[in-house]
């Protein structure tokens, strides 16, 4: 994005209190873990309005100016309280000496409308500070989990080695627990067979009336997508009683079977919604073009047609997959202690007795979750390049 | 002019049909062929989820097991009143002989009792007791006509009397070993006209014994009843001088002597097994539950009972599920309101960022949303322990004392903030589709007519982003009202919804009609919102991911 206004220093009176509000919000917080909250104000002012005096008015050279700043913070707060603290105190030097610039040089300006008010402009930071925040608030607990599934001891919290950085703090034993304990083995093995058989009866079942669907004429088309998408929406407690008294009473319940039918039931909206929506920019002149050239439906169908949606068809696969995945409730009621999947696995050792393992699978589902994510935004992007809607 | 008539007649399709006919055939296999395609998972949908939601709402206003279990003392009980505040005639005390001790043979009396323990506490002991004790006041007369003769010890004597000769005959020839089937039994001609209590408690014993415990019906002993359906047939003045099968003499003799056997009182009898039995209520309760189906599991799910004028309230003390419903829609509500409250201004700066840094802030988002929610209830879960990191940072801070530290687990505040974490997705992905459709401009426009930034936002661009709000709350309040797991991990004993105490009354109460009760009042206000969601948005409208 160009620049829409051009830009010029601003004077000391301006920026110089302005980093030195910033510095005694930072000097507060690291006041108080010393004990005292008012020095902490103070001083973390004091020296950082010092410090973007001397970087700005004395110094000048930006580049140097800004790593000198970094590792002086960083020695202090390694002096104050180890490498944790030095890390913190680095990062602290890099910030404020890229505030101090920022604001001196002018260039928050840069990208913004040249009318704006300062009222405006600052409105403008704060709310971007403030989605930030939420954004943080999104990701933190899967970012929080990861090295704590490499902790060496039973605890879920860090411990004082691994904020030290210390070696000894990290191990892979609860990776190793997941991988040599037969619970978590059978477990993974138990998902690993139901999951891909949910997806491929919803799949299947599901890809065949989604075409149905998106034909010119249905009749009662409302009815029978309410009735469809209803798995979705109907709240998984009510949808596991219910299937447990039925699955009971027609002998399905406790087995495999069971198990994988209620996953494909609960599957089959998210196949509806992709691949309805794939089917929405499908130009039917195609198939009947094949036709008049002397093609069959089923020909037609697989060489023509499932080529063009197969996009939607594997990113609701993907959702059936993860749905099945992922699925506790159900299978809680469903499945007998034979049919104990991952999911279940990890509620039993969250409700009772809580090991550390979890967060090691956690981590591997994340990672999992990563990959399925990446396979689905680049099967959105093609297919949306393919029609011509977005040019990302 | 006769050209001219035909002309303006029917216009012809290829093939000589009229042509609205032709297309009209057109249409109709257009739509059978649309209808073909839905079918096999239409048919997988109905069988696999709407049949069983259908089997959960019938079980909450079924309820057979009483009229099942206690056939003739329901049917007495139907005469009986109440409201005179007398005890039912004793007659009624016989029937519920019989039915508690065939019930007691079949093992179905503690689940009645467990039953009719869901409207008045205490009747699931009172069954169990009697359970064990009835079968004293049959062998009361089994005593009897043992002393009196010997032949009435013998399960022999009792199958050849009551059978038919036929059927005794077959039994001779079924070899108890084999494989074959027993022969079903089959009483004797005139035995029923004879002996009609006798022989109805025969054949129930009968075909207990043959079809339940699969035992060799001639030599097993009959129950104690047999003997006192015996008595009260000799009693009623059976006329057995005209019987000469097998046993005659002995059942002559016993008819001359049963006069003088001791009699069991039945009302004492159970007054003796427990007081409880002359309590009227525990009588009004079983004749308030007799028919077959029952809005007792509803009014229960909603605090009420079943009286003697119609439903009225619970004593205050055992109000539990109006307070729940309450709570899990207040907090549904207030989760519903934080995912807005945080959600609107990520769903913004999405919508107006430049399409690049967009797409990457959008993984911020997607991967949550694409993540276990287990592992992100497990993530919470770590996190907001007492010594958990969130916890932890805050004592290092010092904003809270090692000692005070704050308890965010195993409350509201728990179940609050996972699950505005867990659904806050749901809000930001409908309100960024909807706020990508408004142009810009608008604002641009409005400020450069005068209007203040408030004025431009709450004037031009929120009513433009009402859709959107209104598609992400109905969407996260119905995913809210219905949650478990969450609520099941972080919320302890205030912070738990509805849904769990369905859960806890299917696995752990096993009053499945409460629990199916309960969960049809909870369908209905998600169907009622899922209604409105589809006049809002359209369910054809749903988008995942972007």
């Amino acid at each position: 994005m160009a620049a829409l206004t051009p830009i010029s220093r601003k004077p000391v009176s301006f920026y110089v209190p302005t980093v030195a509000a910033g510095g005694a919000v930072a000097g507060m917080f690291v006041g108080t873990a010393q004990g005292s909250t008012l020095l902490g104000i103070v001083g973390g002012a004091l020296i950082m309005a010092a410090a973007a005096y001397v970087l700005t008015q004395i110094i000048k050279a930006e580049t140097p100016g800004r790593w000198g700043l970094a590792i002086l913070c960083a020695v202090a707060g390694f002096a104050l309280g180890g490498l944790p603290a030095g890390l913190i105190g680095a990062a602290f030097g890099w910030f404020f000496g890229w505030f101090s610039f920022w604001l001196y040089e002018g260039r928050y300006r840069a990208y913004l409308a040249p009318y704006l008010t300062p009222g405006q402009v600052l409105w403008h930071y704060t709310f971007r500070v403030i989605c930030g925040a939420i954004l943080v608030f999104l990701i933190t607990p899967i970012i929080v989990v990861m090295p704590l599934s490499f902790n060496a001891q039973d605890f879920f919290t860090f411990t004082p080695e691994m904020l030290r950085f210390d070696p000894a703090g990290y191990s892979i034993k609860h990776y190793e627990d997941f991988f040599t304990n037969s619970d978590w083995q059978g477990a993974l093995a138990n998902s690993v067979k139901i999951a891909p058989a949910a997806t491929l009866l919803s799949v299947s079942f599901g890809t065949l009336a989604a075409i149905g669907l998106s034909q010119a004429h249905v009749p009662f088309r409302r009815a029978i997508m309410a009735i469809l998408i209803s798995p979705m929406i109907v709240p998984l407690i009510i949808s596991a009683a219910g299937m447990y008294f039925f699955y009971s009473r027609i002998g399905l319940q406790g087995t495999y079977l069971g198990v994988v039918l209620a996953h494909a039931a609960l599957g089959i909206p998210f196949v509806i919604i992709t691949v309805t929506a794939t089917l929405v920019g499908f130009d039917n002149s195609l198939t009947r073009a094949a036709a008049n050239m002397g093609a069959n439906p089923v020909t037609t169908f697989f060489r023509v047609q499932m080529p063009l949606i197969l996009p939607g068809v594997i990113s609701g696969g993907l959702f059936a997959f993860i749905t099945s995945f992922d699925e506790v409730v159900v299978v809680l009621f469903v499945g007998s202690a034979g049919q104990k999947t991952l999911p279940w696995q990890m509620f039993t050792g969250l409700r009772e007795q809580i090991s550390p393992t979890i967060l090691a699978v956690a981590t591997i589902l994340v990672i999992i979750s990563i990959g399925l994510l990446t396979v689905v935004e680049l099967l959105r992007r093609r297919s949306e390049r393919l029609r011509g809607m977005s040019p990302g | 002019m006769s050209d001219a008539t035909e002309q303006s007649g029917p216009m012809l399709a290829a093939d000589g049909r009229p042509l609205k006919a032709s297309l009209n055939r057109a249409l109709r296999r257009q739509k059978l062929r649309a209808l073909m395609l839905i079918a096999p998972l239409l048919i997988f949908v109905l069988v696999t989820f709407i049949a069983p939601i259908a089997d959960m709402l019938f079980r909450s206003i079924e309820n057979q097991i009483v009229s099942d279990t206690l056939p003739r003392t329901t049917a007495d009980l139907a005469d009986w009143d109440s409201e005179t505040g007398e005890l039912p005639p004793p007659e009624t005390f016989e029937a519920l002989y019989k039915d508690i001790f065939i019930a007691t043979e079949r093992k179905l009396h503690t689940r009645l009792g467990s039953r009719l323990n869901y409207e008045l506490t205490g009747v699931s002991s009172l069954f169990r007791k009697s359970g064990r004790k009835v079968e004293d006041m049959g062998e009361v007369y089994q005593d009897q006509f043992e002393d009196l003769n010997d032949f009435w010890k013998k399960g022999e004597n009792w199958s050849q009397m009551m059978g038919s000769d036929d059927w005794n005959a077959a039994m001779a020839a079924w070899d108890d070993r084999s494989d074959t089937p027993q022969p079903v039994f089959e009483p004797r001609s005139g035995m029923a006209q004879m002996l009609p209590e006798t022989t109805e408690m025969y054949l129930t014993f009968a075909d207990f014994v043959q079809n339940e415990d699969e035992d060799n019906l001639a030599k097993e002993d009959p129950w104690a009843i047999v003997y006192s359906a015996l008595y009260t047939d000799l009693g009623n003045g059976a006329d057995v001088s005209g019987y000469t099968g097998p046993g005659s003499r002995e059942l002559q003799e016993a008819e001359a002597t049963a006069g003088e056997f001791e009699f069991v009182d039945y009302p004492a009898a159970f007054e003796d097994i427990d007081e409880d039995w002359l309590d009227i209520e525990v009588w009004q309760t079983i004749q308030i539950y007799s028919p077959e189906f029952t809005s007792g599991y509803f009014l229960n799910a909603i605090d009420m009972k079943k009286g003697l004028d119609g439903a009225e309230m619970r004593p205050e003390n055992e109000q539990l599920y109006i307070k729940l419903f309450i709570r899990t829609l207040i907090m549904s509500l207030v989760i519903t309101g934080s995912c807005i409250l945080l959600g609107y201004p990520v769903a913004w700066i999405l919508a107006n960022l430049p399409a690049r840094t967009a797409n990457l802030l959008m993984i911020l988002v997607l991967l949550p949303f694409w993540t276990s929610l287990l592992v992100r209830t497990s993530a919470w879960k770590v996190m907001l322990q007492q010594q958990g990191v969130i916890n932890d940072t805050l004592v290092w801070l010092g904003v809270v004392a090692d000692d005070s530290r704050l308890a965010l687990i195993n409350n509201q505040t728990g179940t609050i903030i996972a699950m505005t974490h867990i659904l806050l997705p749901f809000m930001i992905l409908p309100l960024y589709s909807v706020m990508k459709t408004i142009p810009p401009s608008y604002l641009r426009a409005a400020k450069s007519l005068g209007a203040t930034n408030w004025t431009a936002f709450w004037r031009v661009y929120f009513p433009q982003s009402v859709p959107g709000i209104g598609a992400g709350s109905i969407l996260v309040f119905i995913l809210a009202i219905g949650y478990y797991i969450t609520p099941e991990l972080v919320g302890g004993t205030t912070g738990t919804f509805i849904s769990n105490r369905i859960a806890y009354h299917i696995s752990s109460s096993l009053n499945w009609g409460l629990a199916a009760a309960l969960g049809g009042i909870l369908l209905a206000v998600v169907l009622g919102l899922y209604w409105a969601y589809d006049r809002i948005v359209g369910i054809d409208n749903v988008k995942l991911g972007g």
